[in-house]
């Protein structure tokens, strides 16, 4: 296992500027150590996040694996704090005393309150990488703040699960995705059943049946409705449905999309006994009688499909869960990415609400 | 014979359209069968890819695995078998459910590759999972046992009708070496295409896994800087290098039967070169990619006797100090014949003939037990054509190199005169480096997770096809012959050193070879 070693600066009371030149003064005195120390250069994250929770979020990103932002610049904010205060970090990962090339990966902790906030921009500004993408992320809210450094990124990173209105939800995703990318965790988690589904279908003698789809159920954890509209939004936009709005009774939204060939029955509905954030299963039917339901379970999918014939099989979708920090590297890493199939289904799951 | 798809030929095939935005592609429903699937690289290599296809969800979501090899043992026993291999050899720990999940769809056929019962228990236990599953599922026989049970093989699967399915798919992945000879590739290409089409074969070469190779077309291909330069007006030279620090091992039953040439040259080698050298494709898909391939192999001229001692160098380690140890030399490693004349250093300069490359050496050169590991591709551009400074100044002046890195440290290096900071203009050669490393977030996947992939899904771009493996043989043939007809000893070189001396005369003018 390769080592790791850190260099540390902190100041309190320090400005921007000081923060920078300690960055590029620990860099040199880095690389002076030993030559294959060298700097990661691939992506900055900004995180915004309340002062009283920065220790899970540090935990959280020290679970993203290899799927490190290059620079991570925490925000963390207190209400009331009136100093600035800072922490660089410079760790390097690998074994540079064998030859090996060690990547420094960077890390500034500022402390800041409200006294800060008019400046926040000007702020973070000199903390990036220039020339490198910067993926935003504001766990805890804070919407006007993430409006405010928006200039600064080209990606953000959400969870529209956290949103308690899906509407709210789709409509933060829709505001914000005209300023920059959306990477949506919400939307990840579900790359796994998008895959599935994907894949049942596209064998040839299936793939004619994507056009006759009859009914989409999906259960959900109760509190990612979001999830569940994004997966009909997806199907709604990739098949190219007519979606008319849902009704909600009770703990379920109902109603149905136009294919060109028939209407299409969709229901999203909270499964109250899921104890993780995401789907719990998705059941889609066919006008020839076949149907196909995926399920959240041990060791990856467990689908169970009926066939025309009303011939019953089950089996499991080999693949390991990658559990919430493994979704939030994945996050990370997609920001380098650009998947066109968001936006659309995003669209189509919001016209699907009131 | 053509291949038979599961659909009727003439008839589009409609499209998908939930796969667009997936950076996974469905693979469809599979049967893999390993032949040699108790040998080493089904154990090292093969077993521990395919779980962490599993792992990643990357496998077909009907899989099933069939293991076949002639020592007697019950399915458990193989399971167990499969499991002890990929706990060792897995890159990531095992999740216990899913490879719980992947065993569970494991079976073991016994038997001797040329018995026909063997492939009629084979298609019981394929038909059977056809049953369970309730649809065909394509099929991939993958042979991974020694060269000479390859043609025994694929004619039993041609006696046992099981090359060609009207319902699915069926696929031949064909581990290395193919042949020993350009005669013994040709006969094995016919005896394989006698039964199997060639787009149904996938001939592996692993080096075209690897991230690094394909991340050789890419540079060449996605920057537009390189295009104008890259030709015979500008470029001096190329130089191939593919050292090892290590010795033989183990494998000297193996090694010394094949040596340097067969060993590297022959095949990964001859795959840098045709990267660095082929014409941009019309576009990436296997056909055209490995037309370009060939047609840079076809303007390589087939070396003559005569030549052979003029542009080749083989040599074998002698005893010295390796890796802070002292090795023995090739004569003295277990296993190896005391007389033995099997290099375990080859060095070759070949030219490409065509308008793009004439007149350029390409230098290739591999070896064990030189100073150090490393895989790189050095491009020498011609030196300016005049200098302006004064002499003093213009004594560090050196041609640019332009250096593909594909291991240890993956990168692009590029070699530029720069100004030593002074009152006076002295020239010194400095570095710009980029390393791969630095500038992506993920993890390179092993070279046979993506091949099996791939050869599960039916794209053989990162496959060899028949007459590039001929079209490769034809120039290391006459070498290999030539050599085996000229007395010993080799030269020496000592072990943890650049190689022999002897290899600078392959070197035109004033070039010279780089520092392993």
């Amino acid at each position: 296992m390769p080592g790791t070693s850190d260099a540390v600066w902190s100041e309190q009371g320090t400005t921007p500027d000081a923060i920078e030149a300690a960055l590029r003064q620990l860099l040199i005195q880095r690389h002076a150590e030993n030559e294959n120390f060298l700097p990661a250069r691939v992506l900055n994250m900004i995180a915004l996040v309340d002062r009283e929770w920065t220790g899970e979020i540090a935990n959280r990103l020290r679970g993203v694996g290899r799927y490190h932002a290059s620079r991570l610049v925490v925000l963390s904010y207190e209400q009331r704090r009136q100093r600035l205060d800072a922490r660089v970090m410079i760790a390097a990962e690998g074994d540079a005393e064998h030859g090996e090339m060690a990547l420094l990966r960077e890390t500034v902790v500022v402390e800041l309150g409200d006294h800060h906030l008019d400046d926040l921009l000007q702020l973070a500004d000199p903390l990036v990488v220039t020339d490198l993408p910067t993926l935003l992320w504001s766990p805890h809210g804070h919407h006007e703040l993430v409006q405010d450094l928006l200039p600064l990124a080209q990606a953000v990173l959400l969870d529209s699960v956290d949103e308690p209105m899906a509407a709210d939800a789709l409509d933060r995703a829709g505001e914000l995705s005209h300023h920059a990318y959306v990477v949506d965790l919400a939307w990840l988690r579900s790359t796994p059943w998008r895959e599935r589904i994907a894949a049942t279908f596209d064998p040839h003698h299936m793939r004619g049946e994507l056009r006759t789809l009859t009914e989409v159920t999906i259960r959900h954890h109760p509190e990612s409705r979001v999830a569940a509209l994004l997966m009909l939004g997806w199907l709604s936009s990739r098949l190219g449905w007519d979606s008319a709005e849902l009704v909600e009774h009770g703990d379920t939204l109902t109603g149905s999309a136009h294919s060109n060939r028939q209407d299409v029955t969709l229901r999203a509905q909270s499964a109250p006994e899921l104890m993780v954030r995401g789907l719990e299963d998705v059941t889609v039917a066919t006008a020839s009688g076949r149907s196909l339901r995926l399920s959240r379970g041990p060791g990856g999918l467990r689908a169970r499909s009926r066939d025309p014939r009303g011939i019953d099989r089950e089996w499991t979708l080999m693949g390991a869960s990658r559990g919430e920090t493994g979704v939030l590297g994945e996050g990370i890493r997609q920001a380098l990415l650009r998947d066109p199939t968001y936006i659309p289904a995003m669209t189509a799951a919001r016209a699907m609400l009131p | 014979m053509a291949a038979l798809a599961g659909r009727p030929t003439g008839q589009p095939e409609p499209e998908n359209p939930l796969t667009a935005g997936l950076e996974r592609l469905p693979v469809a429903p599979t049967s893999l069968v390993i032949f040699g699937a108790t040998g080493d690289l089904a154990r090292r290599k093969l077993l521990p890819a395919i779980y962490n296809l599993a792992h990643d969800g990357a496998l077909p979501e009907r899989f099933h695995l069939i293991g076949v090899s002639r020592k007697e043992k019950e399915h458990d026993d193989y399971r167990s078998e499969c499991e002890q291999a990929i706990r060792r050899f897995s890159r990531r720990e095992p999740d216990e459910q899913v490879l719980d999940s992947l065993l569970s769809n494991v079976k073991y056929v016994p038997g001797t590759f040329d018995d026909d019962a063997v492939y009629a228990e084979l298609r019981e236990c394929l038909d059977a999972f056809e049953s369970a599953e309730g649809q065909p599922l394509n099929r991939a026989f993958y042979l991974s046992t020694a060269p000479s049970f390859f043609p025994v093989i694929v004619e039993a699967l041609g006696r046992s009708e099981l090359a060609q399915r009207e319902q699915s798919q069926v696929r031949l992945i064909i581990e290395k070496p193919f042949g020993t000879t350009l005669a013994e590739a040709r006969e094995l290409n016919r005896s394989v295409l006698s039964i199997f089409d060639e787009t149904q074969v996938f001939r592996i070469d692993h080096y075209l896994g690897k991230e690094t190779v394909q991340n050789m077309m890419a540079f060449r291909f996605a920057n537009g800087m390189f295009e104008p330069l890259w030709n015979r007006n500008f470029i001096d030279s190329v130089q191939i290098t593919a050292s090892e620090d290590l010795g033989i091992g183990s494998r000297a039953d193996y090694y010394d039967s094949a040596g340097a040439l067969r060993d590297l040259i022959q095949n990964h080698m001859l795959q840098l070169l045709c990267h660095v050298a082929m014409e941009p494709p019309v576009s990436f898909t296997a056909e055209e990619v490995r037309n370009e391939k060939v047609k840079v192999l076809h303007a390589i001229p087939e070396p003559t006797p005569v030549e052979i001692p003029d542009m080749s160098v083989r040599a074998q380690y002698t005893a010295g100090h390796a890796g802070g140890e002292d090795v023995a030399g090739y004569l003295q490693e277990e296993g190896v014949p005391e007389q033995s004349n099997t290099e375990t250093y080859a060095a070759l300069r070949l030219e490409v003939d065509n308008w793009r490359w004439a007149g350029v050496p390409f230098y290739l050169r591999t070896g064990k037990r030189l100073a150090r590991k490393v895989t790189e591709i050095a491009v020498t551009l011609k030196p300016v054509p005049h200098l302006a400074f004064s002499q003093d100044g213009s004594l560090g002046v050196q041609p640019n190199q332009l250096v593909l890195t594909l291991q240890p440290n993956e990168g692009v290096s590029l070699r530029l005169g720069a100004k030593i900071p002074g009152t006076r203009i002295i020239i010194r050669p400095v570095n710009m480096e980029f390393l791969y490393g630095t500038a992506f977030l993920s993890q390179s996947p092993e070279a046979y997770e993506r091949l099996i992939t791939d050869a599960m899904r039916g794209d053989a771009t990162l496959f060899t096809r028949n007459d590039e493996v001929e079209a490769q043989w034809r120039i290391c043939d006459p070498i290999v012959s030539t050599w085996a007809a000229t007395p010993g000893p080799l030269p020496g070189y000592e072990a943890g050193s650049q190689g022999p001396a002897e290899a600078s005369a392959l070197l035109r003018g004033d070039d010279r070879w780089r520092a392993i």
